[in-house]
């Protein structure tokens, strides 16, 4: 079945292709959205946000003082090591500002952040509801402004025919579909969900990786476009990884599965023994570190001890902690040699020194003559109870992507593809090419998707 | 899952407490963020705090067909209404929450027709309008207990609904941050002033807070209309029936229009809701329950245009009827949620104020 109904078919159905869909139907274009996921399950890692980080010269909304061009991009170069393209890094932060009334303009409503992310007030701008309140935003304006959404629509295929797209090839509800569009914007994220391929990029440890997010988003529109000669930008064997509760599910754990404790814990490996300073920095600054670490343990595990005192200064987790009256039966609950386990703790403790300790500063309370030291927060594992935390790591996003210029459109080594368009996680890796910067995904994906939707829409006009 | 309505709705506010993303809807999530353990009595004030606004369901991330399966709305409601019949007194009544449906719609009849019998053969009649079918101090002899007994039962109720949730001292500042709150119905207003969810999905519609302001001070002014006619029978001597520019009349028109119109429409929202995101069990009682109200209203409305014709005859005893059975089944129906609401939304401005002390 061809169908040549649609101006415009925007594959994906997250923020970005959400924001890309709006934008081109408010010009007339007739627009189709092909999201792989159920209803239930639609908007992709969208679902999982919960702010976008803006730039603003002076108070905006619920943002307070000023967050600069300068001081974002500094913020952006401090987390990606240099890995951006400067000219697309300036135009997104600049662009954010203007994103924030157009947010609201599409029923999004902010709040000030949430208790417990006072560090984000300043420079980020919370959904009110989180990013499935979002999600449910985008598409009733999506819908209401006449843009057909299909769901469990799987693009399987883009037919490259020189520098154009001939046709979408899908498959709807189990039946193959042939849309031939006058444009494509590709909005599909990145490929974290597909363990296989996760494992090619990085190794064999990655099939113990779980998944923070949608299990929809599994790279196929990337893999078919970069198979297809279409330019490709960031690390394709990296992704970025935290470390989360080993007992959360697979996929779509979402925000609850993050675990703060690390900074007040021991934290040990399969054989019982610590491998890292558990008290290098405060925890927003290390946290995202802390996937790799645990993904090169043995059998990508690793476990937080903490005792009694330690138990209420950080967010609590989805799951209750492993709980035991002695070192030994905690290490017995966990499965570790207790005797290893005791000896660590015990040369732990020996280890830790006077002083003052104070939870939410860097205090330099440090270990001496332990290795690896801890430098902070180091108090001795002393007053039962006692309790375990399991830690994995939990792979966000991955950087491949496919290059684009500063309108959204696709590049390939012969030029820009004329009639394809990419925005959000596809091609996010052309600006963070490493590392995290919280609610920076979101700000991409909402300059690039309404980037992507004009750009697609005076092509088709 | 747990079958245990509390215990349900304690795993599931432990994950709102590991996320958080809902803080901004409504006075629950402050509540569950500023604690990490959720003792049973902290639940049932999260409950009845819970004004089943439903903007949590639809930005939840963990519902169906999630493997967590959240529907905090719903835990909500089984543990508030559960925690409604363990409070309600005598309580041999408790089991009236559950058949309130049937029963209001049997009592009424029942009552209504006894009126209406012993109105038309006994000729206990004795005076002007109305009073020419039932004399006034039958009424006084009726209504007085039937309005004062469910309030004292109310009391006890509130008393050990207190003690359960863990309610604390409080202070008259308290008071005045819970009526306002209630007054302008905040907590249906979605944190954004859009409104709620409730009849149209996740998209956010002021009717139900429209609807309820409606159906709340059409109650008041009823309320007061029949208080005023009290006053100025044994104040100023004055009786009814009362002319069109009387307090009594000047109050309870208006306060009759806006209660049939609050009961239509929020009857009208509840038939488009999903039922599955409250106390499925209990939607037929609270069906009945605004059935009811609309009936007292339309009825009194009724009554007063039909002054004079043959018509008093029946409506007078419908409407007493309706009026009876509605004040009688307070502390067991829908009604006494207003009461349990108030407290909740008072432990709420105490322990805010404690939280921000």
């Amino acid at each position: 079945m061809e169908n040549s109904e649609y101006d415009i078919v925007v594959i994906g159905g997250g923020n970005a292709a959400l924001c890309a869909a709006i934008t081109a139907r408010r010009t007339g274009a007739k627009v189709l959205v092909l999201e792989a996921a159920p209803k239930p399950y639609r908007g992709g890692n969208s679902r999982h946000t919960r702010n976008f980080r803006c730039m603003h010269d002076g108070p905006l909304g619920v943002l307070s003082d000023t967050y600069d061009v300068d001081e974002y991009y500094e913020d952006l170069l401090k987390v990606t090591k240099g890995q951006t393209d400067e000219a697309l890094a300036k135009m997104t932060i600049e662009t954010s500002a203007e994103c924030y009334p157009w947010m609201e303009e599409q029923g999004i409503r902010f709040q000030p952040s949430l208790s417990g992310t006072l560090s984000l007030g300043r420079t980020n701008a919370f959904f009110l509801g989180g990013g499935k309140a979002l999600v449910n935003a985008l598409y009733r304006t999506a819908e209401n402004l006449g843009a057909d959404i299909r769901y469990e629509a799987h693009v399987d295929h883009l037919e490259r025919d020189g520098n154009q797209i001939a046709q979408v090839r899908a498959t709807i509800a189990g039946m193959e579909q042939v849309f031939k569009p006058r444009a494509v914007i590709a909005a599909s994220g990145g490929f974290q969900a597909d363990i296989d391929w996760l494992a090619r990029a990085w190794g064999p440890a990655a099939k113990n990786f779980l998944i923070r997010g949608t299990p929809y988003n599994r790279g196929v529109v990337l893999k078919d476009l970069l198979d297809q000669e279409v330019e490709s930008v960031g690390d394709p064997t990296q992704c970025h990884a935290v470390a989360i509760d080993g007992r959360a599910p697979k996929y779509d754990g979402g925000i609850v599965t993050r675990l703060d404790c690390v900074p007040f814990s021991v934290v040990v490996n399969k054989d019982a023994e610590r491998f890292y300073d558990e008290g290098e920095d405060v925890w927003p600054k290390r946290y995202a570190i802390w996937g790799r670490l645990v993904a090169a343990e043995k059998d990508q595990v690793a476990y937080a001890i903490i005792d009694s005192r330690s138990i209420d200064l950080f967010m609590p987790s989805v799951f209750p902690p492993i709980q035991a009256e002695t070192i030994e039966g905690l290490g017995q609950q966990l499965g570790l040699n207790t005797n290893a386990l005791r000896a660590t703790i015990d040369g732990f403790n020996a280890g830790c020194q006077e002083g003052e300790f104070k939870p939410i500063e860097l205090d330099g309370l440090a270990t001496s003559g332990v290795t690896p030291a801890k430098t902070n927060w180091a108090r001795p594992i002393v007053e039962p109870p006692f309790y375990a935390y399991e830690l994995r790591p939990g792979v966000t996003f991955t950087y491949l992507g496919l290059k684009v210029d500063e309108t959204a459109q696709v590049q390939s080594a012969d030029g820009a593809i004329e009639n394809l368009w990419a925005a959000g996680e596809i091609m996010a890796g052309s600006i963070l090419g490493q590392g995290y910067l919280a609610g920076f995904g979101m700000t991409i994906g909402t300059v690039f998707g309404r980037l992507a939707g004009k750009g697609a829409a005076e092509y088709v006009r | 899952m747990y079958d245990n309505p509390i215990q349900e709705a304690r795993r599931q506010v432990e994950i709102c407490n590991a996320c958080r993303y809902c803080e901004g809807y409504c006075s629950v999530f402050p509540t569950i963020t500023s604690a990490r353990a959720f003792s049973d009595g902290d639940i049932t004030h999260l409950a009845n705090l819970c004004h089943n606004c439903r903007g949590c369901y639809y930005a939840c991330q963990y519902t169906d067909p999630h493997e967590f399966d959240l529907n905090l709305p719903k835990a909500l409601a089984e543990v508030r209404h559960d925690s409604w019949k363990q409070n309600a007194w005598p309580v041999g009544f408790s089991a009236l929450f559950d058949r309130a449906g049937v029963l209001i719609a049997g009592l009424s009849v029942l009552v209504a027709t006894v009126l209406f019998y012993a109105i038309a053969n006994f000729d206990i009649g004795g005076g002007d309008g109305f009073y020419a079918y039932i004399t006034h101090s039958v009424l006084v002899v009726i209504f007085a207990p039937v309005f004062l007994l469910p309030l004292f039962a109310l009391g006890i109720s509130l008393r050990s609904y207190w003690h359960t949730a863990g309610g604390g001292a409080i202070r008259l500042s308290d008071l005045r941050a819970a009526f306002t709150s209630a007054a302008q119905m905040k907590n249906l207003q979605g944190g954004h002033g859009d409104g709620c969810n409730f009849e149209a999905e996740d998209a956010f519609t002021p009717w139900r807070r429209w609807f309820h302001h409606f159906t709340l001070y059409g109650f008041l002014l009823c309320f007061a209309s029949t208080l005023s006619g009290t006053v100025l029978h044994y104040v100023f001597d004055l009786q009814a029936p009362y002319g069109p520019f009387s307090l009594p009349k000047l109050l309870g028109v208006p306060g009759g229009i806006a209660l049939c119109i609050g009961t239509l429409g929020l009857g009208y929202l509840k038939t488009k809701a999903d039922p599955n995101l409250g106390a499925p069990r209990v939607w037929g009682g609270e069906m009945a329950f605004l059935v009811l109200l609309f009936g007292v209203s339309a009825t009194g409305l009724a009554l007063y245009s039909a002054t004079g014709s043959a018509l008093v005859s029946v409506l007078l005893p419908l409407h007493l009827g309706l009026v009876f059975v509605f004040f009688i089944l307070t502390p067991y129906s829908k009604m006494a949620h207003g009461f349990y609401r108030m407290a909740s939304l008072i432990q709420e401005a105490a322990l805010r104020r404690a939280r921000e002390q």
